[in-house]
């Protein structure tokens, strides 16, 4: 259940929305953040980079992993070690740049894992330490135990194919029956233990299938494999003419290709949503009754325990403040990034951001309880719909198992009643028949168009998520966009720069480097600050007073610097002011700005016969300010989260198949709803959770490469699953009137498969629209 | 065609080999970052002494 009535109250509707995602945006950490060491405070038990509570004893010694958060350049990995290299105590370091973590090895228990986050926290790197039960829960050996099969196979079908070869030669020169048992002997040496093994996962996957009652592809493609084996190992008994072991091999092998790349671009696609997870794993500095500080997992608060909390730190659980001011920012929850700040008293919610000082919290309700945890539930059955879509594959998997059930059976029965021969013609047949529908081709086709597509998207800048993501952005017809943080930038940006004086601009940037508030930010993005900043003290909520040459100049809200606030004001702008002695209080106006190419990604989404509509929590006149400067007819303002997912809803209805677009946490109950969504890399982490698609970058460009990408690889698809039913159609016939030999199977095996692989990577070529 | 008893085995042997290098390279954490593989290629210093095959 999520808390309506929290996420109603949350002020959605404001002019001043910005999303300026501090803590996780590069601009925050790729300098060393400014750590703010509050009184009464250690300066290095910092809850976000206190890894103690994760560390996991091995053998021989400790280890620690951590997500490194901005783990991008090839130039982290050398830097990350060699820092880590000349910390004492530290046994190994190791970065591992394709998933993004850090594993950390140390033998002295007398080590204190805090340094690790420290020595990288002084370099800018975020770290966020890996539950080390997450990580047992997610690591499978399936990824290797394919592989290893795979590799069987492979070994296993090139030399049976190269004693193949020999027999098939022989056929036409003057190779001897004898030199030809030896032959099949050989290869059954060879393939019988590469059966057992290399099979496994078909085995598995058919008898559990066939145990719940249902058919699946695995079922036809076991059957085939042990068929053929058997019968052929009876063929070498019998010094006989054919055998098939290359066909059984060959077909495991082409099979595991597709599965080994199936796993794998499910396995990236959950490495992405576990790291994101694990951004919840961030430990709490517990303040215990006698006053010590000790470090506990977030999951493992209770109620009325006391929390500490220091700037630039997320909140871990839900409660009250007990001692303390600070400005929060609840963009998490709320989507709204004018902070909101806070006094002894005020509720406070899981996973926002403590800005300008420090806070005790008295803990309300944690771990499950939290907004945060209800609305991730949330999320959850609102993306139950999604589970239940059937991939394509698994659409011609229905059709396709009992066919060819139908077809070897009847082989089987009609050359038992039509010919005189027996059993054995009719069984050989059949297995033929088997061996020659086996969906080798079918089994390619999509992983392996899938593999490509996620391959080149990824280069691109769009991370695919979910498996099936890429088949459902085929298919929709409607975009429907957020505003703040999707078609805008979600960051502030200066806007009157013309209108004001040098001297203010450089006076006031000074000053704001000695905060974390958005604007302020805004402003030193804007105007670099020439010196350091001045001795000053912030004000939660109001502002920053810095005393220059004994003067006190104050930089901050209206009322902060006497401003009158003017209550007929419809200002689409945000604002701050700086106030200097005897002198008129100066403006500064920020504005969130279009992404770009907001304006031409529209357009290409209409040029591609898509409705687009626009759904936005901000107020009235400033959506329909965008949506004319965008050309959007259908918009929606002042949208809550529920009206959101009921808009969604009524076009999910409707029969439309809706894309969503976006980004705040409000998004993430509709982004979970909608058929398939895209979420920008620096929305927040609940969002990108419940996202299929994550973008990064600031062109909304890729979004519209994603739905090119997605529906030529449908098209892909569709011309292999077309291209296997030409060659079942052309093989069959000659299977079931008893033509096929070993030779036929193989060529007519390869043949195919090399065609639906050659038809995929074609994907992998640039698209002549995306000349760069 | 005695001759195919020595090349057979031949063969036959040096695919295993081949086979046997790739099932240690899988056990050896070769597979585990492929990208920081490609980086690593180029960076001018000591190797590492740490390639066990500990998962992540």
């Amino acid at each position: 259940m999520m808390d309506d009535e929290i996420l109603a109250e949350a002020p959605s509707t404001s002019a001043k929305c910005c999303k300026s995602k501090q803590a996780v945006s590069p601009s925050a950490v790729s300098g060393p953040p400014v750590v703010q060491s509050p009184p009464a405070q250690t300066p290095h038990l910092d809850p976000a980079t206190d890894p103690t509570a994760y560390v996991k004893q091995v053998d021989g010694g400790f280890e620690l992993h951590l997500i490194v958060d901005n783990l991008t350049c090839p130039g982290c990995v050398p830097k990350i070690e060699d820092a880590l290299a000349v910390v004492p105590g530290i046994g190994t370091a190791r970065v591992n740049l394709s998933l993004g973590r850090l594993k950390v090895t140390w033998s002295d228990p007398a080590f204190d894992p805090r340094v690790v986050g420290e020595t990288l926290t002084r370099i800018g790197y975020r770290t966020i330490p890996y539950n080390a039960a997450v990580l047992d829960r997610l690591t499978d050996d399936q990824d290797r135990r394919l592989l290893r099969a795979l590799a069987v196979a492979g070994f296993a079908a090139a030399n049976i194919m190269l004693l193949s070869v020999s027999v098939w030669s022989g056929n036409v020169t003057d190779m001897g029956p004898a030199t030809r048992t030896l032959f099949h002997w050989i290869s059954a040496l060879i393939a019988l233990p590469t059966v057992v093994y290399s099979g496994q996962p078909f085995y598995r996957s058919a008898w559990s299938a066939l145990r719940a009652g249902r058919l699946n592809m695995d079922v036809p493609i076991s059957l085939a494999v042990l068929l053929a084996t058997s019968a052929s190992v009876m063929e070498s008994v019998l010094s006989g003419r054919y055998a098939y072991f290359d066909a059984a091999v060959g077909l495991l092998f082409f099979l595991l290709i597709g599965r080994y790349l199936d796993h794998r671009m499910r396995a990236r696609a959950t490495s992405v949503g576990s790291n994101l997870l694990a951004l919840k794993a961030v430990a709490a500095t517990v303040i215990t009754p006698d006053g010590r500080r000790t470090a506990l997992p977030a999951d493992q608060l209770r109620l009325g325990m006391i929390v500490a909390v220091v700037p630039g730190d997320r909140i871990p659980a839900d409660g009250t403040v007990a001692r303390g001011r600070s400005d929060v920012d609840a963009s998490l929850i709320t989507g709204e990034s004018t902070p909101v700040a806070v006094a002894p008293g005020d509720t406070v919610y899981a996973g926002t951001l403590c800005l300008s000082g420090p806070l005790e919290i008295t803990v309300d309700r944690a771990d499950r309880n939290t907004l945060l945890a209800q609305i991730v539930a949330l999320m959850e059955n609102a993306g139950q719909a999604k589970a239940r879509y059937t991939r394509l594959a698994d659409r011609m998997a229905r059709i396709y198992a009992p066919t060819v059930h139908v077809l070897a059976a009847s082989t089987f029965v009609g050359w038992l009643i039509f010919d005189s021969g027996g059993w054995h013609p009719a069984l050989m047949n059949a297995i033929a028949v088997l061996i020659i529908t086996c969906p080798c081709a079918l089994g390619l086709a999509v992983p392996m168009v899938q593999a490509v597509a996620t391959g080149r998207l990824l280069r691109s800048g769009v991370l695919v998520k979910s498996g099936d993501a890429l088949e459902r952005l085929s298919e929709i017809d409607t975009v429907v966009l957020d505003k703040t943080g999707t078609l805008t930038l979600g960051r502030p940006e200066l806007v009157n720069r013309d209108d004001l004086a040098a001297e203010d601009m450089a006076l006031a940037s000074c000053i704001a480097q000695g905060t974390r508030h958005p604007l302020a930010q805004a402003l030193v993005r804007a105007v670099p600050p020439a010196g350091p900043a001045p001795d000053m003290r912030e004000e939660p909520g109001l502002g920053l007073a810095a005393s220059i040459d004994g003067a006190e100049v104050r930089l901050g809200n209206r009322a902060w610097c006497g401003v009158a606030i003017d209550p007929e004001s419809d200002a689409v702008d945000s604002e701050l002011w700086l106030k200097r002695p005897n002198a008129a209080p100066v403006q500064f106006r920020f504005r969130d700005r279009l992404r770009p190419d907001a304006a031409a990604a529209v357009n290409a989404f209409r040029a591609r016969g898509l409705a687009v509509e626009m759904l936005s929590g901000d107020r009235i006149p400033v959506v329909t300010a965008m949506a004319k400067e965008l050309g959007i007819t259908e918009f929606t303002a002042a949208a809550r989260p529920q009206h959101k997912v009921a808009r969604l809803q009524t076009l999910a209805a409707r029969g439309r198949k809706v894309l969503m677009i976006g980004d705040g946490l409000n998004d993430a109950p509709a982004l979970a709803s909608a058929y398939v969504s895209i979420s920008p890399a620096l929305a927040s982490d609940i969002s990108q959770i419940a996202a299929d698609l994550i973008f990064r970058g600031e062109r909304l460009g890729s979004v519209v490469e994603a739905i090119d990408t997605a529906r030529r690889a449908r098209a892909r698809i569709f011309e292999n699953f077309g291209m296997s039913l030409v060659y079942n159609v052309l093989a069959v016939p000659i299977a079931v009137a008893g033509w096929v030999t070993p030779l036929i199977a193989a060529l007519a095996m390869s043949g195919s498969s090399i065609a639906v692989t050659l038809n995929a990577l074609r994907l992998a070529r640039r698209g002549p629209e995306r000349a760069p | 065609m005695s001759i195919i008893a020595y090349l057979l085995p031949a063969a036959l042997g040096l695919g295993f080999i081949g086979l046997l290098a790739f099932l240690w390279s899988l056990r050896a954490g070769q597979y585990e970052d492929l990208d920081g593989a490609a980086v690593r290629a180029l960076l001018d210093r000591e190797p590492l002494p740490d390639t066990d095959g500990d998962k992540n």
